[in-house]
């Protein structure tokens, strides 16, 4: 689309307000970091502009995916693990739309890890928030995959038995890695500054979001909530900037590059402090709706001389 | 009596000066069953499709059956490594791949004697058997050849030892890659077909590589004519009609990839499985010159997923599969019924359960399409029983998909995947694509799922229509989407989607009854068998006997009219190839008898005593086994008080 065609597009879209974006009323439990998650995507729609016809928000099974439901945009409320090939699907028939996936930590990284892995190796442009608690909650209270070693459980009640998998690590070894940042729900600004980068990238933008389970696991990221020193902040020019106000509460700071995956692939091992930032962006990566020319123009014509020419092929003339 | 072991002993080669064949004579035959085997890569399918495709020029009805190993490189030599084709022509249309073979060709003695123990050839028939390996400088090799070769001979075989590599020495330097179009040759001799035809079906295959390839294989294709006329004294002509209209011969899979591209449908979500990927194979090489795009999914989970989130922007998807991927594939089929979401779902049957027989055709998957998924998740289900029919019914499956947002099953199976048949090339119809996505306002207050109360039918809003916003969902949910926790809701949105299926089936006509509207026995089948079927009751109707078939294409809805039909007969079986309990068993009564899939169906809707009889042999029911089956039905029935 030519800029002048954007612009006069611009010109004629009205200005949405917050509540322009906000379905039903969340039914999250009280304190649960969902909820601030949920806020930072709605002030993005609206910051971006985006037009709640044109969006999309896909979801699998678990708190997480509940999601969909407090948005007033289409909304995709799947099944437990295959958010991801359900967002991929939609994407690919309809490069239009604006697509986002929220998924939990038992969504993605374990019922529907392959389908993780093979998303970040298709590299679609999808905004993708894993909502890691390190427990399931909607089912009440069973180990997942990131829950610590030593989390008690209704399946573990002496504690579980092994170390938890790290979503950024396993991100950044896939193949196609494009985008990969960790947010926490207790810092909402940085939180917004993070997805909003996310949206911004084109290619599979994926956020891991700590994110608190007030019911089921309260204490999970005490220590991190109450000593800022614990948290890491990753800022750079080209990732996020941390505001002067938040920078005298988190003082632990580091520059990293996104660009370096090396360097993002250590930061992403740390487990305490808890990096938080943008660890890796290459906007160079292809998307596979670009590779596989999603979005083109199909007509009766096209379809027509095709068949016909097939035929042509298979037929015996009298 | 074996006159060709008589007219050259075994190892002595035939050469130009062999037995004269000037006292050949040329039978006149309604048809033939003709078999080519050779080891994986020897070509035998390559010359048998070229024999179909030319017979079909010449206007002879055709049906060709591949013949498969299960692995890719099976051990050279090998009796389970057989891989060729089974073509039967005819004066008129072929329906099916018919009985015993009448002539068949083997590359080696091995790759046939799974044939013969197969009870694939009639008795007496002819054997056209490669000789080299009589020479073989590996003892063990030249004694199974003997050994084999005497065994065929006792057992009243026809066998013609035929030099085959020998003869084409002369002309290529690798004549393991030649003989294959030697015995076409020999083959166009023996059946009487046109040479031209022939040389333009090697022009044909061999088309995309250079002139002199195809001028080598022509040279093959003279040789083995010219040997046939010299050495074979016998001949045959299956007598033709030319067809008047232009036909299309293609495999039932090409057809689906066909149906499929003309469909207007866009996206096809696929992971390999056995017999289905083929259609695949063939919807990625043209898809994509028509806008298309084939989606290799990292599972067949997300296959289907991916072919829902697509549906659910607009244009109806299709996944294909077959048995093990279906399965997978159960609970997306779920989301889409739940959704109303439309989805067309391909399954290409093989043989189960569990791996099962991946290669070979079996009709075991009906219950688990109609009821797979767990609760109450209607969906149309569909059978095709032609190659044509593989074509057409992808273009109304997607039709209904998108009017009903439905999911609708697409049942072919392995023995409709590979088998050959003309058919009428079809004239492209604007009506057969998909209408534009809508992306027009929705009215204000308007709801998703707004239930029509007769008919559950509700329109679908898709991303991008302003004012249509709404979460869809798995979750029960009410006319706006909203989650229902409701118990009336619930109950509401169940009877919406089932209602849809009673809507289909009050636009179906009923179906047609193959022979006379009453008599003392109905055959019903469904799916590939219908030739079969048709074919044994023309046999047993011209032996007098009052009986009658019926074959459906539609399983879920059924067809209105059909307890009417099945009341106006004595007796009804069906014919399926799945498992059925043998009411012969000793344990077996009427208490416990498993009856085969469609069987239970008609019972249970129409409260019809449906008896059946069904094969589970991985291969083609034969039209004369169910004549002996239906024979013996017939003769129990007369019995009876």
């Amino acid at each position: 689309m030519s800029t002048a065609t954007n612009c006069l597009h611009h010109l004629f879209e009205e200005r949405r307000q917050l509540e322009d974006y906000q379905g039903g009323m969340p039914r999250w439990c009280k304190g649960c970091g969902d909820n601030a998650i949920l806020a930072a995507v709605q002030r993005l729609c609206r910051d971006e502009g985006l037009r709640p016809e044109k969006t999309v928000f896909v979801s699998g099974i678990g708190c997480s995916s509940r999601l969909p439901h407090y948005m007033r945009t289409y909304g995709f409320h799947g099944i437990h693990g295959r958010a991801l090939p359900i967002a991929e699907g939609i994407k690919l028939a309809r490069p239009d739309l604006h697509v986002f996936v929220n998924t939990g930590d038992g969504d993605c990284c374990s019922i529907g890890a392959a389908h993780w892995i093979h998303a970040i190796r298709y590299n679609m442009n999808l905004t993708v928030l894993l909502h890691d608690n390190h427990i399931y909650g909607l089912t009440k209270k069973q180990a997942s995959p990131t829950s610590p070693i030593g989390t008690k459980s209704n399946t573990t009640p002496r504690g579980s038995y092994l170390d938890a998998m790290s979503p950024l690590t396993v991100t950044l070894g896939i193949q196609n890695a494009s985008f990969v940042a960790q947010a926490v729900d207790w810092i909402p600004e940085v939180l917004f500054q993070i997805i909003t980068a996310a949206f911004r990238h084109r290619g599979l933008s994926f956020v891991r979001i700590l994110q608190r389970c007030p019911e089921f696991v309260g204490n999970m990221f005490e220590p991190w909530v109450h000593d800022p020193q614990r948290m890491l902040m990753l800022s750079h020019e080209d990732g996020i900037k941390v505001s002067p106000a938040l920078q005298k509460i988190y003082r632990n700071q580091i520059e990293h590059d996104p660009s370096n995956i090396d360097r993002a692939r250590e930061i992403a091992s740390s487990e305490d402090p808890i990096p938080v930032g943008i660890l890796y962006r290459n906007p160079e990566v292809p998307c596979y709706e670009d590779l596989r020319r999603a979005g083109m123009l199909r007509t009766t014509g096209s379809i027509r001389s095709t068949l016909e020419s097939e035929f042509d092929k298979f037929t015996v003339w009298p | 009596m074996n006159a060709a072991a008589e007219l050259r002993p075994r190892g002595v080669p035939a050469g130009p000066s062999g037995s004269p064949a000037a006292t050949k004579q040329v039978v006149t035959l309604d048809e033939a069953v003709i078999e080519i085997m050779s080891d994986s890569g020897e070509g035998a399918q390559k010359c048998g499709q070229s024999f179909g495709s030319i017979a079909a020029r010449m206007g002879n009805g055709v049906w060709t059956v591949e013949i498969i190993p299960a692995e890719i490189q099976p051990p050279a030599r090998s009796v389970a490594g057989a891989s060729g084709n089974r073509i039967r022509i005819g004066s008129r249309a072929i329906s099916n791949g018919g009985d015993e073979a009448d002539l068949a060709v083997a590359f080696n003695e091995q790759v046939l004697l799974g044939r013969v123990n197969a009870g694939e050839l009639r008795p007496g028939c002819i054997i056209l058997l490669e000789s080299i390996w009589a020479e073989s400088p590996d003892p063990k090799i030249a004694a199974q050849y003997a050994e084999t070769l005497a065994r065929l001979v006792a057992e009243g075989y026809r066998v013609y030892e035929v030099p085959m590599e020998h003869e084409c020495r002369a002309l290529v330097s690798d004549p393991r890659k030649g003989k294959n179009m030697f015995v076409l040759g020999m083959l166009c001799n023996l059946y009487s077909l046109d040479m031209d035809l022939a040389r333009e079906q090697i022009a044909f295959i061999f088309g995309k590589k250079s002139a002199k390839m195809i001028q080598s294989n022509v040279a093959l294709l003279e040789a083995g004519h010219a040997w046939a006329e010299q050495h074979l004294d016998f001949g045959f002509r299956v007598p033709a009609e030319r067809a008047t209209e232009p036909q299309l011969v293609i495999n039932g899979n090409t057809a689906i990839g066909l149906g499929v591209l003309a469909s207007g449908m866009d996206i096809c979500a696929m992971y390999p499985i056995t017999p289905a990927t083929s259609a695949s194979h063939y919807l990625s090489d043209v898809f994509e010159r028509a806008g298309g795009i084939v989606h290799q999914a990292e599972d067949e989970i997300a296959a289907c997923a991916f072919a829902i989130g697509a549906s659910y922007t607009g244009k109806v998807a299709v996944t294909i599969t077959s048995g093990p991927g279906y399965s997978l594939k159960q609970e997306g089929i779920g989301l889409a019924v739940m959704a109303e979401i439309p989805l067309v779902v391909v399954n290409v049957q093989r043989g189960g359960p569990s791996t099962g027989q991946p290669t070979k055709v079996e009709q075991g998957d009906l219950l688990t399409v109609m009821f797979g998924s767990h609760g109450d998740a209607p969906k149309v289900v569909m059978a095709v029983s032609t190659i044509e029919d593989c074509f057409y019914s992808i273009i109304t499956a997607r039709r209904i998909a998108e009017t009903f947002n439905m999911v609708v099953v697409v049942l072919s199976d392995a023995s409709l995947a590979t088998a050959q048949q003309p058919f009428r090339r079809p004239e492209f119809s604007e009506d057969w694509l998909a209408p534009p996505i809508d992306q027009s306002p929705i009215p204000e207050g308007a709801k998703p799922y707004d239930w029509d109360p007769v008919t559950g039918l509700s329109r679908r809003f898709v991303p991008g229509q302003p004012n249509g916003m709404h979460t869809l969902t798995g979750l029960a949910h009410d006319r706006s989407s909203r989650v229902a926790y409701d118990p009336e809701i619930n109950e509401q949105g169940m009877h919406a989607r089932s209602l849809k299926l009673a809507a289909l089936q009050r636009m179906l006509t009923p179906p047609t009854v193959f022979g006379d509207p009453e008599g003392d026995l109905l055959v019903v089948g469904w799916g590939s068998t219908k030739g079969a079927i048709e074919e044994s009751v023309e046999r047993l109707r011209r032996e007098g006997h009052k009986v009658s078939s019926l074959h459906l294409s539609f399983m879920q809805p059924m067809q209105p009219g059909i307890k009417e039909i099945l009341q106006r007969f004595r007796q009804v079986i069906t014919i399926e190839a799945n498992w059925s309990d043998d009411p012969r068993d000793e344990l077996i009564d009427e208490t416990n008898r498993r009856y085969s899939a469609l069987a239970m169906l008609l019972r249970a809707r129409y409260l019809v005593d449906v008896d059946c009889w069904s094969e589970v042999r991985g291969r083609p029911i034969k039209p004369g086994t169910i004549c002996e089956v239906l024979r013996r039905r017939l003769a129990q029935g007369a019995s009876r008080p």
